[in-house]
């Protein structure tokens, strides 16, 4: 009785600290059949190419990714992973990206900033040079950094798609502020400006505009460029640059876990040959 | 020890089965965990290691119209200082000269550049006896000084006097170019 | 440690060590000589889970500290750096994050193993209580720990439980600022929380030692509560118990590593992967799981002061639970009635913990209107959480103390070994069920 009480109790302590105040008004987002989900999942490289050229040609004017270096698309796991090229500095295909972006340098000899083709080693550039210009370049709202986004929300990969591609039409009786789009999975809470009849609907107000149309981004392989496949890309590759090491995580897990089964039976084995001449 | 209990006793089971099939499962058990806890120390070591992005930055590329002829130049390449030293005619046939002397650390001049680029002379700029950086220009061979323990290097950066045991080392280097050189 | 010794060194090394530093005599008694209750169950197998907790913490923590920058301006990179750069980081971050709720989920089941057999009970009260003080600075390190990564709820998470301070009267104020160094919590406060986050554990270890010691002089409780009458009640630490907690280590293990490997991030908050803004506090503000009951009792009180004092009470009436517990039976098996009431203490602490984590105002049943009590909906979590800590401080202020003079256990075994070698034959009733009737 003791031991069914307090095993209950433990695991329902454990589990209590995820799903905590979901008290948000906002929809659940879509769920969507990942290739990175589950212990044996890993991202699907055609996809976070598509993905990072989603970000490069639409988000990355003004989206942040402070964390990121261009050397972590090749290096492995990363989206232009060439086992050819063990050190992801040697990438030619990283090379010629990172050339494509400027970042300033010192001038060593007048001390001026200088402007100068982007190496492997660099940084994405910010699209902004501080965060006031930032805030002023949108309407007083601060893009978030991309870095971590898909950590830094509860639902991830799904929350991000679902919000890219569910820009829908303002229900009649909503009044949304100049400057503000209506997004049913936005975390937020529009009863103030609800006019209608019955409960607000779900959702928030978001400052960005749907940013994503079909066709906006022409995708090398020449998967259909919809909003949906658009969104869905953009969210793998988020979901990679958050967890860069989610593969070779996983990886080990599985190894760990095996090892772990393994240990635990000879170690039961073990233990019921000592015990067995104890009466106890 | 376990014998001393009554009725607890892991060794001598009261049935007669084989002793080696018993000890091997508390074998197989120990060496289990102890594998478990050496594969956890591996990461546990291997984290000192560089990383990523201290790696990034191991090779750097430079532009070698910024030295003048009979200067040099210090960089910093892995954290350290590296000097590119522009050498006149006077400084390589003194270097070249001086092959054939007694050298401490024996290796020629034309070992120590790059095949046809004898004017360019790229070394790391740590004195090889304990890591302080020498001074371009002193000591008795008009190469570097070291002024930590008094080391005197040549114009082509051999050790000629003084503790160090070695030459001045010389990195992983590439010509890209005419003027560009790529070390690491 | 506990007096006679049957170490008998082998070598002339040994000879030579024992008589100048006995240290493998110590070792001998303490982990392989050191004789044990004999059934003891899966329960005791959390202080060997622990002590792995704590070494795991320890090693791990050494090794952020060696990567980890303690500045507003780096400390969320730095952590991010960790994942990214540092080879095998994400492992040594994700172990040290995740260890943490493991060593709590030890601790708690620790724990209420001591409650239900009665550990606490003489002549066990220090170590009972050095037990407490291993709590109270476990916890004090997972809060601190919890601010360096510095993000969103690190921030906001420190600004709260600072904050607490305040309710004191008069010198309240004056304390939060010390314990800032200055108008808020800004880069002193993180500088300060790290290098404190850095010196607890090795107090914890301190202490952890002292707690083996005092186990050590006592021995252990075993799940009937009756002490240890003769030989025949024991066995050697090892390889007895060594290979038993060895297995609940591993199966421990296990669980372990299915959070670190595969959801690294659930036990978490996705707030916490924002760098920290002064000016802007998340949505819903939730200290980790293992802090959501105390958090629930704090939301319960409708007075700052009041709150703060029950909230730290609610830590402090364990100190005393030795005197609280007036009954001479040791173990819930022989006190049937109690056992009930320690069921509901489990629930209660459980629904605390649900509590803690939901906003105050909503709804229990959802959708439930009910009637207004006081200063909020009677079907409202603040009010789940008030019957909730009002039954934990009843438990053990009232339950507690009146059962042990009423109830009326059942006959306890007169040894250890009796209810094995007797199993289901009739008890001396007489004899062994007299002294624990009180009153």
């Amino acid at each position: 009785m003791l031991r069914k009480g307090l095993a209950i109790a433990a695991l329902g302590l454990a589990l209590m600290g995820g799903p905590a105040l979901a008290a948000g008004t906002q929809e659940e987002p879509r769920t969507v059949a990942w290739s990175f989900n589950g212990p044996f999942g890993k991202f699907d490289r055609a996809q976070l190419q598509r993905g990072f050229k989603v970000y490069r040609e639409v988000c990355a004017a003004c989206h942040s990714m402070n964390l990121m270096s261009f050397r972590n698309l090749g290096q492995a796991g990363g989206a232009f992973h060439d086992p050819k090229y063990p050190n992801p500095n040697d990438n030619p295909y990283v090379k010629t990206i990172a050339k494509d972006f400027e970042t300033s340098e010192i001038d060593q000899e007048t001390g001026d900033i200088v402007k100068r083709p982007a190496t492997p080693a660099d940084r994405f550039p910010n699209p902004y040079p501080n965060e006031a210009a930032a805030r002023a370049g949108n309407g007083g709202a601060l893009p978030p950094d991309f870095s971590t986004l898909s950590k830094a929300r509860a639902g991830g990969a799904d929350y991000i798609y679902s919000l890219l591609s569910g820009y829908s039409a303002p229900p009649a009786g909503l009044e949304v502020p100049s400057g503000q789009y209506y997004n049913p999975y936005m975390l937020g809470d529009v009863s103030a400006f609800w006019k209608g009849k019955g409960h607000a609907p779900p959702g928030g107000f978001i400052a960005m505009p749907p940013p994503l149309a079909a066709d906006k981004v022409t995708f090398d392989d020449d998967t259909k460029s919809t909003i949906d496949q658009q969104a869905r890309d953009v969210a793998a590759f988020l979901t990679w640059a958050s967890e860069p090491k989610m593969e070779e995580r996983k990886a080990f897990g599985v190894g760990a876990m095996i090892y772990l089964l393994i240990l635990a039976g000879l170690l039961y084995m073990s233990y019921k040959r000592i015990w067995r001449n104890v009466a106890h | 020890m376990a014998d001393s209990v009554t009725g607890a006793n892991p060794e001598h089971g009261e049935d007669g089965d084989d002793p080696s099939r018993r000890d091997f499962i508390h074998i197989a058990a120990g060496v289990a965990a102890l594998g478990a806890a050496a594969t956890v120390a591996w990461p546990f070591v291997d984290q000192m290691n560089p990383a990523g992005d201290t790696l990034a930055l191991a090779s750097v590329e430079f532009d070698l119209t910024k030295v003048q002829l009979g200067q040099s130049v210090t960089i910093k390449w892995r954290g350290k200082p590296l000097f590119i030293r522009h050498r006149t005619g006077a400084e390589i046939a003194s270097a070249i000269k001086d092959d054939k002397a007694a050298l401490r650390d024996p290796s020629t001049d034309e070992a120590r550049h790059k095949a046809g680029k004898a004017e360019w002379l790229v070394l790391i700029g740590t004195c090889t006896h304990l890591g302080c950086v020498p001074t371009f220009g002193g000591g008795d061979y008009g190469g570097w000084f070291c002024p930590c323990h008094g080391s005197h290097y040549d114009t082509s950066g051999r050790i000629r006097k003084g503790p160090a045991p070695t030459n001045l080392e010389v990195p992983d280097y590439a010509f890209l170019s005419d003027t560009v050189v790529k070390v690491g | 440690m506990s007096g006679h010794s049957n170490y008998v060194p082998k070598t002339g090394f040994e000879r030579w060590l024992d008589t100048r530093l006995p240290i493998a005599r110590l070792a001998y008694d303490s982990l392989v000589d050191f004789p044990t209750p004999k059934n003891l169950n899966y329960w005791y197998t959390f202080g060997g889970i622990l002590a792995l907790c704590l070494g795991i913490q320890l090693v791990s923590g050494i090794v952020l500290a060696m990567h980890y920058v303690p500045h507003v301006d780096h400390a969320f990179a730095s952590v991010e750096r960790i994942m990214r750069d540092v080879n095998y980081g994400w492992l040594v971050r994700y172990m040290h994050a995740n260890g943490a709720s493991m060593f709590f989920i030890a601790v708690y089941a620790h724990m209420f193993r001591g409650l239900y057999y009665g550990s606490y009970k003489a002549p066990r009260e220090l170590l009972w209580i050095l037990g407490c003080v291993i709590y109270l600075l476990m916890m004090a390190t997972a809060f601190m720990g919890y601010v360096l990564p510095w993000g969103q709820m690190s921030f906001h998470g420190a600004v709260v439980i600072t904050n607490l301070f305040g309710a004191l009267p008069l010198v309240g104020q004056s304390i939060t600022t010390w314990l800032w160094g200055g108008f808020a919590v800004d880069n002193s406060t993180l500088n300060r929380f790290f290098s404190l986050h850095y010196l607890m554990p090795f107090m914890i270890a301190g202490v952890v030692i002292l707690h083996i010691w005092a186990l050590h002089v006592t021995g252990n409780n075993n799940p009937t509560g009756v002490q240890v009458k003769s030989k025949a009640d024991t066995v050697p630490f090892h390889p007895y118990y060594t290979v038993k907690d060895g297995f609940a280590i591993s199966v421990f293990m296990l669980m372990f590593a299915a959070f670190v490997f595969f959801t690294p991030n659930a036990l978490g908050h996705p707030d916490n992967y924002v760098p920290a803004n002064p000016l802007v506090t998340p949505a819903h503000i939730v200290p980790e799981w293992y802090f959501l009951p105390f958090y629930a009792i704090l939301r319960a009180v409708p007075d700052k002061l009041m709150g703060v004092l029950l909230m730290f009470g609610a830590i402090a009436v364990l100190f005393v639970l030795p005197w609280l517990d007036t009954s001479r039976v040791r173990s819930m098996r022989y006190r049937p009635t109690t056992r009930m009431y320690f069921f509901i203490f489990v629930v209660a602490c459980l629904v605390l913990g649900f509590c803690g984590g939901r906003l105050p105002d909503e709804y229990v049943i959802p959708g439930l209107k009910t009637f207004q009590l006081l200063d909020a909906d009677l079907n409202s979590m603040v009010w789940l959480s008030r019957f909730a800590a009002a039954y934990y401080f009843g438990y053990f202020l009232i339950i507690l103390p009146v059962m042990g003079l009423t109830e009326n256990p059942l006959s306890q075994p007169k040894s250890i070994s009796e209810p094995v070698f007797s199993h289901s034959a009739a008890l001396p009733v007489g004899a062994a069920a007299s002294p624990e009737k009180r009153g």
